[in-house]
């Protein structure tokens, strides 16, 4: 019964849904109150029958309701019970199912935290919103409904995917969901400006947290999913360029370049159309990114079953929404004011420059996300674009956007002469640029590279002129106190300077796990023992193990530094029962400065097993870069500006529409 | 430097960074992405030696060699009409094995074998790589 209740709660919800894509738009038009109200009513009921839907696949997946498609195809009885909770969105209909849940919070959300802005701004922006959940919650009922029913019920299902039981899985997907369709908040906020005309300081300033919040989210899943693919992949790599990733690596792109020209937007009534065009972009690729991968267009480890009914209606949807907005945008945006005056030199012509960067790095990570795609329609070979081609594009890119990086909190508004902020960093500049080159030449040790002096003199630079920043801020505000000016709206300055030091950490971890990592496959007997750098496996034993859904081999190798004894990695080899595949687990042993990571390959015969060693040196440096940038973003969202009524929103002539609330 | 200036300056600036930008993306694209061939492709001398490629199709029944205890070994990798050896060293993906689709990146030698650096894993159980699955339904609809 639940799976019918679960079906009848998304069709209500659709139904509400079409409510608040149309009612409040039509409010605004003519200026009925109780219209435009409507979007808080329908946000608060969309929520309710989707976490209802999600209620009724949980219950379905903990019963054993074989009689449901999605829950035979994704769970079995064996199943232990947390991942028959993750098998929710482990496959495509509950996870298309959790996004439009997830979605449902964010407009709940800018219902209750929109109490500030014009009642007419929300309706507009809920109303977008409603037509996105109406797209989202179409494409599900049509063609992929999590709830359809099978006519004949197997005894048991055909278990999750053994890749995804893992823990990293259990909240990876959810915390990726919440960032795409978060940025579906700043595209509403757009799309709303667009519709009403109006593109002031107060708009950029509603955006922000929104936004910062959605990057903030994206930036744990990308960084969660690139973890998970470190130690259950099993084979060492944290990044792979795969289409997927890439997918939410676009948005995150476009976003960070978002955030940035928002900055600018709010503090100087600058680039205004060209931040509404990117907070499209930022939601067209984050849509694009969650179909492609739907769509089986590209292949990729997330390899879903493909149907061409979803393609069709993929590709509409997309085109009615991009095509729509941006038709939207080329009407509306030649009435959008230039903003106030700025110099050549200038912090807005640095963070100009920043999105130029950003810009062309979404647009090269699209193009080569695409191009096997482009190759095979032209009839040009079948190719496949990897690490070579995508790391040399971003060593030849991001360096130069790394120096501006460090440069950009030193610069001021408005105008900056160049000899003034020579003056200032020139020790810095070159203490980094000494920094790069003792590491560059083979001074220290004879395996340096000048990949690691450039990684390290950015590393070093990005370090040394935020540390001057935060200098430079704290003696200008000496008479506040430390406390008193963080808790006060010094935050989001705060929260910059943390978010740029996580960068610095991840280029970092990048750096030095890319050049100095080592991996060495071997054929091993228990008994016997291999180096690598200073590192020695012994291989003890092996044995077999019997899992609740799993028999394992599970092999138990003793770890030696300069002959002491450091710790114990026991790696497996599984063969899930169902699905009859085989799973290698990695066994890691972290350390800040170094992993080590034991990976079991199979029986080789006379007792051999075919096992590869790992030396990733900093590896950890990119997670917790990342943490570093999630924390950032969290101050500067907690700033004390957008905790403020809108009565501070602006200085410019517009600030009128407060008044309206 | 008046507005109008300013803003044309940042249009060739903008124009030449996507300039330079995409003329560095598809020479790029040219010399560092590795070419998809078939076994039949091989067999005809259309794939280039010593220069790296990926080959796929199906790993042949019975064709994995391997010493007992080495790491070293030998498969076929068949497209149903022609057939290439490849040599490969170290440990393969977990759903690599007879009778499955396999793509490995490497190079070709002059006596027609094919020189794996890497076999690919791909993560589902029922996945085929697209192009040996493209080869697959080709060679079945030729025997029909």
């Amino acid at each position: 019964m639940s799976a019918e209740l679960g079906q009848f709660a998304v069709i209500l919800a659709l139904v509400l849904a079409l409510v608040q894509a149309t009612l409040p738009l039509i409010g605004t038009f003519n200026g009925n109150t109780r219209f435009m109200r409507v979007a808080h009513s329908t946000a608060w009921g969309q929520f309710i029958f989707l976490s209802l839907a999600i209620a009724c696949l949980a219950h379905a997946m903990l019963s054993n309701d074989f009689s449901v498609r999605y829950v035979a195809n994704t769970s079995s009885i064996a199943l232990p019970e947390i991942y028959k909770i993750t098998a929710i969105w482990g496959g495509h209909e509950g996870a298309l199912l959790l996004w439009t849940f997830i979605f449902s919070i964010w407009c709940v959300a800018v219902s209750t935290f929109s109490k500030s802005i014009p009642l007419d701004m929300t309706a507009r922006v809920l109303a977008v919103m409603g037509m996105v959940a109406v797209g989202f919650l179409l494409f599900m009922l049509l063609t992929s409904s999590p709830f359809e029913r099978l006519a004949i019920v197997p005894a048991d299902g055909n278990d999750l995917n053994p890749l995804l039981q893992d823990p990293g899985m259990i909240i990876h997907p959810p915390m990726l969901y919440v960032g795409y369709s978060g940025f579906s908040v700043a595209f509403a906020f757009a799309i709303a400006a667009l519709l009403s005309g109006r593109f002031d300081a107060a708009w950029a300033r509603w955006s922000r947290p929104w936004t910062t919040v959605a990057w903030i989210f994206l930036t744990l899943g990308i960084s969660l999913g690139s973890w998970w693919a470190y130690h259950e992949l099993g084979w060492g790599g944290w990044w792979f360029w795969d289409p997927v990733e890439n997918a939410s690596f676009m948005p995150w792109l476009a976003g960070t370049a978002l955030i940035h020209s928002l900055a600018v937007a709010e503090k100087r009534g600058s680039f205004k159309s060209w931040t509404i065009l990117l907070a499209i972009s930022a939601f067209s690729l984050s849509l694009l990114g969650t179909f492609l991968v739907r769509s089986g267009v590209l292949t990729s480890v997330h390899a879903f079953a493909n149907d061409p009914a979803r393609g069709l209606f993929i590709l509409v949807f997309l085109s009615l929404f991009i095509g729509g907005s941006l038709a939207l945008f080329a009407w509306r945006a030649p009435g959008i004011n230039r903003g106030s005056h700025f110099e050549l030199a200038s912090k807005e012509t640095a963070l100009l420059l920043n999105n130029l960067f950003l810009a062309a790095l979404t647009a090269i990570v699209l193009f080569g996300t695409l191009a096997p795609l482009i190759y095979d329609a032209l009839n040009l070979g079948k190719i496949s674009v990897g690490f070579p081609w995508f790391n040399l594009m971003f060593v030849f890119i991001t360096p130069l956007m790394f120096v501006l990086m460090g440069l950009g909190p030193l610069i001021q508004w408005k105008k900056q002469t160049g000899a003034e902020l020579f003056s200032r960093v020139k020790w810095l500049a070159l203490g980094s640029i000494l920094l790069a080159v003792a590491c560059a030449t083979p001074l220290f040790t004879p395996a340096w590279s000048w990949l690691t002096g450039l990684g390290t003199g950015l590393v070093a630079w990005i370090t040394s002129t935020s540390i001057k920043a935060l200098i430079e801020h704290t003696s200008k505000r000496k008479t506040l106190g430390f406390w008193q000016d963080f808790s006060g709206r010094s935050r989001s300055f705060y929260g910059m300077l943390v978010a740029h030091l996580g960068m610095a950490m991840l280029i970092l971890g990048v750096t030095y796990v890319s050049i100095y990592d080592m991996e060495k496959d071997v054929s091993i007997r228990p008994g016997e023992t291999y180096s690598l750098n200073d590192y020695s496996f012994r291989f003890d034993d092996i044995r077999e193990l019997t899992g609740p859904n799993y028999t394992s081999y599970m092999a138990e190798f003793e770890l030696y530094k300069n002959n002491k004894l450091i710790g114990n990695l026991s790696p497996e080899k599984r063969v899930y029962n169902i699905q009859t595949m085989p799973m290698t687990e990695a066994s890691v042993n972290t350390g800040l400065m170094r992993d080590v990571y034991v990976s079991l390959g199979e029986p080789l015969g006379d007792g051999a097993w075919a096992v590869r060693l790992y030396y990733k040196p900093m590896v950890r440096w990119i997670w917790l870069g990342s943490i570093f940038m999630a924390l950032g973003g969290l101050l500067s969202v907690t700033d004390r500006r957008y905790r403020q009524k809108a009565r501070h929103t602006s200085t410019s002539n517009e600030a009128v529409i407060s008044q309206a609330s | 430097m008046t507005p109008r200036h300013k803003r044309i300056g940042f249009v060739i600036i903008g124009l030449l960074a996507i300039s330079v930008a995409a003329v560095l993306v598809v020479t790029a694209m040219q010399s560092y992405t590795s070419y998809f061939y078939n076994s039949t492709q091989i067999v005809n001398n259309e794939a280039p030696v010593g220069k790296l490629i990926r080959i796929g199709g199906m790993v042949k029944e019975n064709s994995i060699r391997r010493e007992p205890g080495e790491l070293e070994m030998t498969f076929i990798v068949t497209d149903m009409s022609n057939e290439v050896t490849v040599r490969y060293s170290g440990i393969v993906p977990d759903l690599f094995k007879e009778g499955g689709g396999a793509v490995a990146r490497g190079e070709l030698n002059q006596a027609g074998e094919f020189i794996a650096e890497e076999i690919m894993a791909k993560h589902d159980e029922s996945y085929m790589p697209p192009e040996v699955a493209e080869l697959m339904q080709h060679n079945q609809a030729d025997q029909q």
